[in-house]
């Protein structure tokens, strides 16, 4: 099922010539409403009026997610603070999140995108949708709730944790699509075996997981496990949350929401586009935000785009899974860690060397991180106690800064390799 | 009275036991008493050894987290009773112990004592008599 055919299915030609109107209003919009803008503009010696096409977009800056920690939290919002209706945030670069600001057509254009989402994976108004991504701050859980309550189905707002009521209202209610992240997604599949409840009580059919890499493997695990067929959604905060893009049926590939979110793939060393099919790092452009829109954000995401048509109809383009971070940014348990805030917790504490080896693994389909550190010789004690409360300190730190949980490991002087140049602080064991 | 205790700060490999051993063999360092305290991740191994800043220099050229901590030793008869009279001795004066270890030889029992308050110990120790080792004769056990 298509749930806008006239977008979805348009002629690239026709899409373009919409891109290009959208794109000169949205550069008129951030040039007199967004003085960081304005002034990035000013330096390249450029005004709105040299932007008259999609292709006149290679003109514009890039923005990062530097730009956005510097303009914390709502230096990029492009209009007064009474429009926004909704502030959601991720983590950032270095403890300050990364805010980002939506009026009430900002969300029902996500809303839309999500719709189209879900609609790609065959659902519709007689579906019950169990939404077990966190709500808060995080995008995924209201997103997909909007999205969801948008082409009419019966949301049930569950939120991420206590597996256990999840299962019950699960069976009880009989959801029939599940969103979540496609870790939980796995966990939930063990859970349910081990509940006894027999699966043909469950009438799931769908699952919408995003918000964190996966695999190929994990697909055909999960669909195994729970008998039902799971489709990729992507996203990422700055750009709207989940949405961005989708799977259709012939999961070849994930359908970008081009006419929102304008998508190009660089090559992040020159920063030139890209031939179309070749891999690069993927920059979006938002072409209808109101509230917060950026030019060109670079996402750090590496992939490729293919522009033909799709077998679905759909000519909307379509990306190839994430091959993988032109950064370090590391996305544990849907939660975007960057080695950067483990780094400032371990220097604001005279206790720890600042050297670290942070290794992430995924056990029990769950993400895992160990950070393995060294004690000051001063501060090495011979009692027990002492080197445990040192442990407990530092966990309960990373704790508040990352929303995530620890394992710290204390390791003996020297034991973590001093590099010359760059050196490996993150070692990364799942196999994604 | 006070003797010198390395305290060596170990992580739960195999082997590195080993290698503190070996250290001190090399400079002809004897350990007279030792103990190790662990858990899920590391162990904190304490010694005395017969010449502390020896081992201590040794240790530190070959990257071991090594500290030095004040301890005292007793000497009491290695009979039933004596060890706790001078546990009775220390509690009824609010000397806590952090931790303690011992080994018995003969008609002798000696007993290294980490207290929280070394100087309380040691004049409760001394006012009950209690047989101090002097530091030189621990090193030399």
């Amino acid at each position: 099922m298509i749930w806008n055919e006239s977008i979805e299915c348009m002629d690239r030609e026709s899409l373009r010539k919409i891109q290009s109107i959208r794109l000169k209003k949205i550069v008129e919009h951030v040039y007199h409403n967004t003085p960081f803008y304005r002034k990035k503009m000013q330096e390249l010696g450029i005004t709105p009026d040299d932007i008259n096409s999609i292709d006149d977009i290679v003109k514009l800056p890039f923005t990062t997610k530097y730009d956005l920690r510097d303009n914390y939290p709502f230096g990029l919002c492009a209009v007064p603070m009474s429009q926004i209706v909704r502030i959601h945030a991720s983590s950032g670069t270095t403890g300050k999140p990364t805010v980002v600001g939506y009026t009430r057509k900002d969300l029902s254009s996500w809303a839309e995108c999500l719709s189209r989402a879900f609609t790609a994976y065959g659902a519709d108004s007689s579906d019950f949708f169990h939404v077990a991504y966190g709500y808060g701050l995080f995008t995924g859980g209201l997103g997909a709730h909007a999205g969801a309550e948008n082409i009419g189905a019966s949301v049930i707002p569950m939120s991420s944790g206590n597996t256990e009521k999840q299962i019950t209202l699960m069976h009880d209610f009989g959801s029939t699509v599940l969103c979540c992240t496609p870790s939980y997604a796995l966990y939930l599949a063990d859970a349910i075996k081990d509940s006894g409840l027999p699966r043909e009580e469950f009438r799931l059919k769908i699952g919408a997981f995003g918000a964190e890499p996966w695999t190929e493997n994990m697909r055909n695990e999960i669909e195994e496990k729970l008998g039902i067929k799971a489709y990729d959604i992507y996203g990422l905060s700055e750009i709207a949350g989940p949405g961005v893009g989708y799977e259709c049926e012939c999961q070849h590939g994930t359908h970008l929401n081009e006419d929102h979110y304008f998508p190009e793939i660089i090559n992040p060393n020159t920063l030139e586009p890209v031939a179309p099919g070749e891999t690069g790092e993927l920059v979006f452009t938002h072409l209808t935000k109101e509230g917060m829109p950026l030019l060109r954000y670079r996402t750090k995401d590496l992939t490729a785009l293919h522009y033909d048509k799709c077998t679905c109809g759909r000519t909307l383009v379509r990306m190839d899974r994430i091959l993988g971070r032109s950064d370090d940014m590391l996305i544990i348990r849907g939660v975007n860690v960057f080695p950067t805030q483990i780094e400032s917790v371990i220097l604001e504490m005279p206790e720890f060397e600042p050297h670290y080896l942070l290794i992430v693994d995924r056990k029990n389909n769950t993400d895992t991180m160990e950070l393995q550190v060294e004690v000051r010789p001063e501060y090495y004690s011979d009692e027990i106690n002492k080197m445990l409360a040192l442990k407990k300190k530092l966990a309960a730190r990373l704790q508040s800064v990352l929303g995530l949980g620890v394992d710290v490991r204390l390791v003996e002087p020297r034991s973590i390799e001093r590099s010359v140049g760059k050196a490996k602080r993150v070692i990364d064991n799942r196999k994604l | 009275m006070v003797a010198k205790q390395l305290s060596i700060f170990l992580e739960n490999k195999s082997g590195r036991l080993t290698e503190v051993t070996e250290v001190l063999a090399k400079e002809g360092v004897n350990l007279s008493a030792l103990c190790i305290a662990e858990n899920a991740d590391f162990g904190i191994l304490r010694g005395i050894v017969s010449e502390p800043d020896k081992a201590y220099k040794a240790l530190k050229d070959n990257h071991f987290a090594v500290n030095v901590t004040d301890v005292v030793g007793i000497s009491c008869p290695n009979i039933p009773g004596s060890l706790s009279k001078v546990l009775r001795f220390l509690s009824d004066e609010g000397v806590f112990i952090e931790y303690m270890y011992s080994f018995a030889n003969g008609n002798t029992a000696n007993v290294i004592i980490r207290p929280n308050d070394m100087e309380n110990c040691i004049r409760v120790l001394t006012e009950k008599k209690v047989d101090l080792l002097a530091a030189s004769d621990l090193y030399k056990l």
